[in-house]
């Protein structure tokens, strides 16, 4: 026991080291979101939601911009919350364990990995040209739900396989079909679940940039858009045209429209944690 | 015969859905290899491969993609040299040290910081970190490969932590009790024990930062500068893969031209080495499943 000594010593040190680690890391997030409200708390006010952009920094405004990410929001939720949903069920309850099963799963995980800007270009040839959809918020859109499909389903899977497979038997046991199981058993017993992974889902689709760049949504608009085949522009497009400006003014746009930004994020995030405990506590019952 | 009907259709519906996922690759695929043919049918691979100057928008024109490469794989390289370590410094010490209490308020407070928008990173990249960097680093360039490498890192640091814990909370703990009977400290526990049990699936999680390194678009694209320079050197404006493919799709490069192809050879190339990232991850994940299940 010679080496003890050392041994505690390298305890303890490496007890400091994982605390400064992690103590680092929550001061840097408070520095990056105090630097961002201490810039751009003061540039929040109606008229700068309300405002149309301009090429004046004091005149600018995010109307555009949040009635776009707002559109997004819907658009993406009505297509990838059916599609999603659907496919998880099937992956679960439907599919056997094959071959085919398993390459589908191994797709899956891959399409997770793809970088968000080759879904702009798979958007840009296939919705944008192809379809004829154009720059449009439908265009948009449907590149944004192939992005959060995987998320989808895997968090669907997750939440079916939740689920008691007693609740499952006494329904088949008693008559019910496999899809009335499904649609009057499993998925109101899962869908607090599926509900957390989708709307995490969409709090991710509504912070992506890349993709909608690709596939030509724009940084000015005049208008707020009237349909969903109308050109548009998001919150985070607009931050990122005017953090690429070198005038003061507009990096205090940038950081007012990031707050906004970062609201609905957290927003959309504490309800799907909150749905989550919610659920789990439930279903622990 | 109404109900059973029914219930086909309905399977019928599902599966296509997931059908859909299927049709995505395949659409990821022929839209990359279609437009890359085309380009590479004006311009020779050979050129595209070892060419160190890229300049599709200049009157001089080349399509060397090194440059681009080179810029891709500095900022990776510095967001890994971060993001790595301290990642898994943080899920060991959260895993093997701290209280259950300590855990279970840290934890959700560092996922906050993979929920931030990506375009808010690149943000903080211009306006805190390049500035902080500069007061002590004085040749740094007021666009560099350095500070979004860095802030790139910061970003990835809970995807790793979060992975490297599931994989340090998977092992049996048996082997930690065993370990601690045996009259090891924490930290040869975590170390000697721990860590190589866990070694495949932390492994997964550095492989899957790499590839998310790789992708990340939005914080090169507003702190790296829009400089393709075939150079490894940290301080100087620099271009990833993906910035390039940002820059062409906000100018007006019309469809079908060379230049407008230049973003699907850039693309082509960029998910090549994400697909075998992510696949190579998989095939480890699956094997170390296995292992202990």
């Amino acid at each position: 026991m010679s080496k003890g000594g050392t041994s505690i010593t390298k305890d303890k040190i490496f007890k400091g080291i994982g605390l400064t680690a992690t103590f680092s890391c929550l001061l840097i997030l408070a520095i990056f979101l105090g630097f961002i409200v201490y810039q751009g708390v003061e540039r929040l006010s109606l008229d700068f939601l309300m405002a149309l952009p301009s090429r004046f920094a004091d005149q600018s405004g995010i109307y555009t911009a949040w009635i776009g990410t707002l559109w997004v929001m819907v658009l993406t939720t009505l297509i990838s919350f059916p599609v999603g949903v659907g496919a998880g069920i099937y992956l679960e309850e439907y599919s056997r364990k094959n071959k085919w099963s398993t390459f589908l799963e191994i797709n899956i995980a891959n399409l997770a990995g793809v970088p968000s800007i080759i879904y702009g270009l798979l958007g840009l040839e296939v919705f944008v040209r192809l379809a004829q959809m154009g720059n449009s918020i439908l265009a948009g859109s449907m590149t944004l739900s192939l992005l959060i499909l995987p998320i989808i389903i895997v968090s669907t899977r997750e939440a079916i396989r939740a689920v008691p497979k007693t609740i499952k038997d006494a329904s088949r046991g008693l008559g019910a079909s496999k899809w009335q199981t499904i649609w009057h058993q499993i998925l109101p017993a899962s869908f607090g679940g599926i509900l957390t992974g989708v709307i995490l889902a969409i709090s991710r689709a509504v912070g992506e940039t890349a993709p909608l760049i690709v596939i030509g949504a724009l940084a000015y608009v005049p208008f707020a858009p009237q349909g969903p085949l109308d050109e548009f522009t998001v919150l985070p497009i607009q931050i990122f045209n005017w953090v690429s400006r070198p005038q003061h003014e507009f990096m205090i746009n940038a950081a007012a429209a990031i707050i906004v930004l970062l609201g609905i994020t957290f927003l959309m995030n504490g309800i799907a944690v909150y749905l989550r405990n919610r659920w789990q506590n439930k279903l622990n019952c | 015969m109404g109900r059973k009907l029914k219930e086909k259709i309905i399977e019928k519906a599902l599966a296509f859905c997931a059908l859909l996922t299927i049709l995505t690759t395949i659409g990821i695929v022929l839209v990359l290899l279609v437009e890359a043919v085309g380009f590479f049918r004006e311009v020779s691979i050979i050129d595209f491969l070892t060419q160190t100057q890229w300049t599709p928008l200049f009157s001089q024109k080349s399509y060397g993609i090194l440059p681009l490469l080179a810029g891709t794989f500095l900022t990776t390289l510095i967001a890994i040299a971060v993001a790595l370590p301290v990642g898994l410094t943080i899920a060991v010490y959260l895993n093997e040290y701290a209280s259950r209490r300590f855990r279970k308020i840290v934890k959700p407070l560092l996922e906050v910081l993979a929920v931030v928008p990506t375009v808010v990173y690149g943000f903080f990249a211009l306006l805190i970190v390049t500035p902080f960097l500069k007061s002590f680093i004085p040749g740094l360039s007021g666009f560099n490969a350095l500070s979004p490498g860095i802030v790139m890192g910061i970003m990835i640091i809970p995807f790793v932590s979060s992975l490297s814990e599931d994989a340090l909370s998977s092992v049996p703990d048996s082997l930690r009790q065993a370990s601690f009977g045996m009259g090891s400290t924490k930290f040869q526990t975590a170390f000697r024990v721990m860590v190589p049990a866990a070694s495949s699936g932390i492994i997964v999680s550095a492989i899957l930062a790499v590839s998310r390194a790789i992708g990340e678009t939005m914080i090169v694209a507003i702190a790296a500068g829009m400089r393709p320079q075939f150079t490894f050197d940290p301080t100087v404006p620099i271009q990833t893969i993906t910035a390039y493919i940002v820059q062409i799709s906000m100018g007006d490069v019309p469809y079908g031209t060379l230049a407008y192809k230049t973003i699907f050879a850039a693309g082509i190339t960029l998910f090549i080495f994400t697909f075998i990232l992510n696949n190579i991850s998989y095939w480890i994940k699956t094997r170390y499943q296995e292992k202990y299940e």
